[in-house]
C-alpha cells in the first residue's frame, strides 16, 4: 500500500503562561492510502495535539511544532504556504470532531455550513450543482435533505455528528481524522455513527485516523492500532497483533485489564496504578516506567526505541530482542 | 416576526406613559412654585392664586398630566416655559438638530471606531497592538468626559486653534464635542468587542472552520463576526440612551444649544413643560432604538428568530 501520511519524530509543545507543556514527544506514524489507523491513549495522551498538527491548526500563538516532519503525498505539511494548507484542510485532509454539539456554527443552517466545503474547495461549481452535492451527501448520512435550511440547535447531539461527517465527507477526502467522534453521544447512537462511518469508508475509500480511548471501537472500526502515551506512540501495529494480547507494551496490556470482562465473576476492574505523567515535567527515559509493573532500573535511565518484528512495534525494552529496524 | 415587532411596538405605549408620569410626577414634587417665579417674591397671596389658577396648577396632578398628554397626542402641542413663556415645541424643534448631530456623530464613532478597534485586539490578542488598544481604551474609560472635554478644549481649541472653542454654527463646532461624547463609550465598545470576540474565537466551531479550509479572514468574518456581535449588539442599543444622557454634559461644556442644556436648564427652574418636551423625545428614542436592537438581533441569531416565529 502507498504511503499517504508519514509523520516523522513529530515534537509539539504548548508554550503557556506557567510553564511549557510537551504534549507531543517523537511521534512516528505510517498511514497508508485506504488504511483505518486507531489512535489510542488516554486523556491527554497527545492524540488530539497530533491530529491538529497534521492540519496545522494549533492553537495560535500557544501550539508549536518544535521539530519533525508530517509528509502528506509526498509534501511536507510544515513547508506549505498558507494557501497550499487551505487547500489541503478539508479537501486533502478533513477532520470530525469530538463535541457535535460545539463544533458547528449555532447561527449558520446545516446546508450552508456543508456547502461551504464546496464553496471552498469547488469554485467553479454552480449553485445548483452545489445544492445537489449537498442534498446527496445528507441522504448518504442520513438527514432528510429538507433539513438543510435548518440550524444546529433544532438537530440532537447524533444528528449533529451526522452533519459533522457531512461537511468532513462532501469533498471525498483521503484522508479523514475522526477526534473521538463519538465520545460525546450515547451508545445507541454511538453504532449507528460507526457503522455509517464504517460504510462511507469504504464508499469512498479515505483513510481514516480513528482517535479514541475506546478499545473496542479500535477492534470495531480499524486495520492497525497505534498507542500513545505521554506524546509518544508507545505501541504500533496491526489489529491482530495488538489484540491478541501476547505481545503488548505493558502499558497497552493496562489498557486492556481495565476493559470489563463478559465471562468473569470480577468484582473490580484492574486499573493502571498510579497518574498520568504531568506534561509540563516529564521523566526521564520511559515515561511509562513509574507506572509499569514491569519496570527495571534501565527504564528510568534510557528511553527505548522502538523494537520492530514485522509491523508490529513496542517501545519497551522486554521486546529488545525484536531489534531495531533502521528506517530507510 | 411581524406580530413579535407589532407586540412589541404595543409595548413602548404602556412604557412611554409610565415614564412620563413618573417624570412629571417627581418634577411637580419640586417645592419651587412657578407663579411664584413668575410673579416675583413681592407678589400678594391672591396675585399668586390667581396665577396658578391661570397656569392650571391649582388642577389635581393626574388632571394636569392628562391634559398635557391629551395636547401633546392629538394636537402635538408641548405647552408654553412657565418661565420664559415661550412656545416649547418651537424651541425643541429649534435645538434637536444638534443634539441628533453630536449624539449621531458620537454613535457613529462608538460603532466604527470601537467594534473593528475591538476585532482588532481580539484577532492580535496579546500582542503589542492589543496591549496598546487596550490600555488607550481603559485611559478612556476611567477619564470622566467633562476633564477631558475641558483638557481637549484648551489643548486644541484654544492653543492649537484647530476647532473652535463653543458654538454650533458649522460642522467643526461638533467634531470635538462629538469625540469627546464618544470616548467613554468607544472604549467601553472596544473592550466589550473584544472579550466577545475572544469569546467566539475559542469556540469549537472556529477550529472547525480552519479545519474545514477558510481562510484566516474568512474565519473571523464569516464565522466568528456574527457570532461576535451579538452582545455588541445590545450594548449599542444603551449606548444610544447612555449618549443622550451624555450629551446633556458636553453640550454644556461646549455651549451647544441642543436640548441637553435645554433639559438642564429647565429642571433647575422646575419648568415642567420645558423637562417634558427632551424628556419625551429621548425615552421614545431610547425605546425605538432598544426595538431596533430586539429587531436585528432576530435577524442575526436563527434561535432567536424561530422564538418569535
Amino acid at each position: 500500500m502507498d504511503e499517504l501520511l508519514k509523520i516523522k519524530e513529530l515534537y509539539v509543545q504548548y508554550n503557556t503562561d506557567d510553564a511549557v507543556v510537551h504534549a507531543v514527544n517523537g511521534v512516528n506514524l505510517i498511514i497508508h492510502k485506504g488504511e483505518a489507523l486507531g489512535l489510542v491513549g488516554e486523556t491527554g495522551a497527545g492524540k488530539t495535539t497530533t491530529a491538529l498538527s497534521v492540519l496545522g491548526i494549533l492553537p495560535e500563538q500557544v501550539g508549536e511544532i518544535t521539530s519533525g516532519d508530517i509528509i502528506y503525498n509526498g509534501k511536507n505539511v510544515r513547508e506549505m504556504n498558507k494557501k497550499e494548507l487551505q487547500e489541503m484542510r478539508g479537501k486533502q485532509i478533513s477532520m470530525i470532531f469530538q463535541d457535535p454539539m460545539t463544533s458547528l456554527n449555532p447561527i449558520i443552517s446545516v446546508g450552508d455550513q456543508i456547502g461551504e466545503m464546496l464553496t471552498l474547495h469547488f469554485k467553479n461549481l454552480s449553485n445548483q450543482e452545489k445544492e445537489k452535492r449537498v442534498d446527496e451527501i445528507m441522504k448518504l448520512v442520513g438527514i432528510p435533505p429538507e433539513r438543510k435550511v435548518e440550524y444546529p440547535f433544532q438537530f440532537s447531539g447524533g444528528m449533529k455528528q451526522r452533519v459533522g461527517i457531512a461537511i468532513a465527507l462532501v469533498c471525498q477526502p483521503q484522508l479523514l481524522i475522526a477526534d473521538e467522534p463519538t465520545t460525546a453521544l450515547d451508545v445507541t447512537i454511538q453504532a449507528q455513527i460507526l457503522q455509517l462511518m464504517r460504510e462511507l469508508k469504504k464508499d469512498f475509500n479515505t483513510a481514516m485516523v480513528m482517535i479514541t480511548h475506546d478499545l473496542g471501537i479500535v477492534a470495531e472500526t480499524c486495520d492497525s492500532v497505534a498507542v500513545m502515551y505521554a506524546g509518544e506512540i508507545v505501541e504500533n501495529g496491526t489489529v491482530e497483533e495488538v489484540f491478541q494480547r501476547k505481545e503488548n507494551h505493558p502499558y497497552t496490556t493496562g489498557l486492556f485489564n481495565c476493559i470489563p470482562k463478559l465471562n468473569s465473576s470480577e468484582k473490580r476492574l484492574t486499573p493502571i496504578e498510579g497518574y498520568v505523567v504531568d506534561p509540563t515535567d516529564l521523566p526521564k527515559g520511559c515515561k511509562f516506567h513509574d507506572r509499569c509493573p514491569l519496570t527495571e532500573e534501565r527504564c528510568g535511565r534510557e528511553l527505548p526505541p522502538a523494537f520492530k518484528k514485522g509491523t508490529h512495534a513496542i517501545k519497551c525494552f522486554r521486546y529488545e530482542a525484536w531489534g531495531k529496524e533502521e528506517e530507510a | 416576526m411581524l406580530k413579535y415587532i407589532g407586540k412589541r411596538l404595543l409595548m413602548i405605549i404602556p412604557t412611554f406613559l409610565l415614564l412620563t408620569l413618573l417624570v412629571y410626577t417627581i418634577l411637580s414634587l419640586s417645592p419651587a412654585d412657578p407663579a411664584l417665579m413668575r410673579l416675583g417674591t413681592t407678589a400678594t397671596e391672591e396675585q399668586i392664586e390667581e396665577m396658578h389658577h391661570e397656569m392650571g396648577l391649582d388642577r389635581p396632578l393626574l388632571v394636569r398630566y392628562g391634559t398635557y398628554m391629551w395636547d401633546l397626542i392629538t394636537k402635538g402641542e408641548m405647552g408654553e416655559s412657565w418661565v420664559m413663556q415661550t412656545n416649547v415645541k418651537s424651541e425643541f424643534i429649534e435645538r434637536l438638530p444638534n443634539t441628533l448631530i453630536l449624539t449621531g456623530l458620537a454613535l457613529l464613532l462608538t460603532i466604527w471606531v470601537g467594534i473593528p478597534a475591538g476585532i482588532y485586539a481580539a484577532v492580535k490578542q496579546n500582542t503589542t497592538g492589543d496591549r496598546v488598544t487596550m490600555i488607550l481604551a481603559m485611559l478612556l474609560i476611567s477619564l470622566p468626559n467633562f476633564f477631558l472635554s475641558l483638557i481637549c478644549q484648551i489643548v486644541f481649541c484654544l492653543w492649537l486653534g484647530w476647532f473652535p472653542v463653543t458654538g454650533a454654527g458649522s460642522f467643526a463646532h461638533f467634531i470635538l464635542p462629538s469625540i469627546m461624547l464618544a470616548a467613554s463609550r468607544v472604549a467601553g465598545q472596544v473592550r466589550l468587542t473584544r472579550s466577545s470576540m475572544l469569546d467566539v474565537l475559542g469556540q469549537d466551531y472556529i477550529r472547525t472552520a480552519s479545519a474545514k479550509g477558510c481562510s484566516k479572514i474568512r474565519v473571523i468574518c464569516y464565522h466568528a463576526l456574527r457570532n461576535g456581535l451579538l452582545p455588541v449588539i445590545t450594548n449599542i442599543g444603551n449606548n444610544v440612551g447612555g449618549l443622550v444622557a451624555g450629551a446633556v454634559t458636553v453640550e454644556t461644556i461646549f455651549a451647544i444649544p441642543g436640548i441637553g442644556s435645554m433639559l438642564v436648564n429647565a429642571v433647575r427652574t422646575s419648568d415642567i413643560p420645558q423637562v417634558m418636551g427632551p424628556i419625551i423625545f429621548i425615552s421614545l428614542l431610547v425605546c425605538v432604538v432598544n426595538l431596533l436592537v430586539d429587531i436585528l438581533y432576530a435577524v442575526i441569531d436563527p434561535r432567536v428568530k424561530l422564538q418569535y416565529s
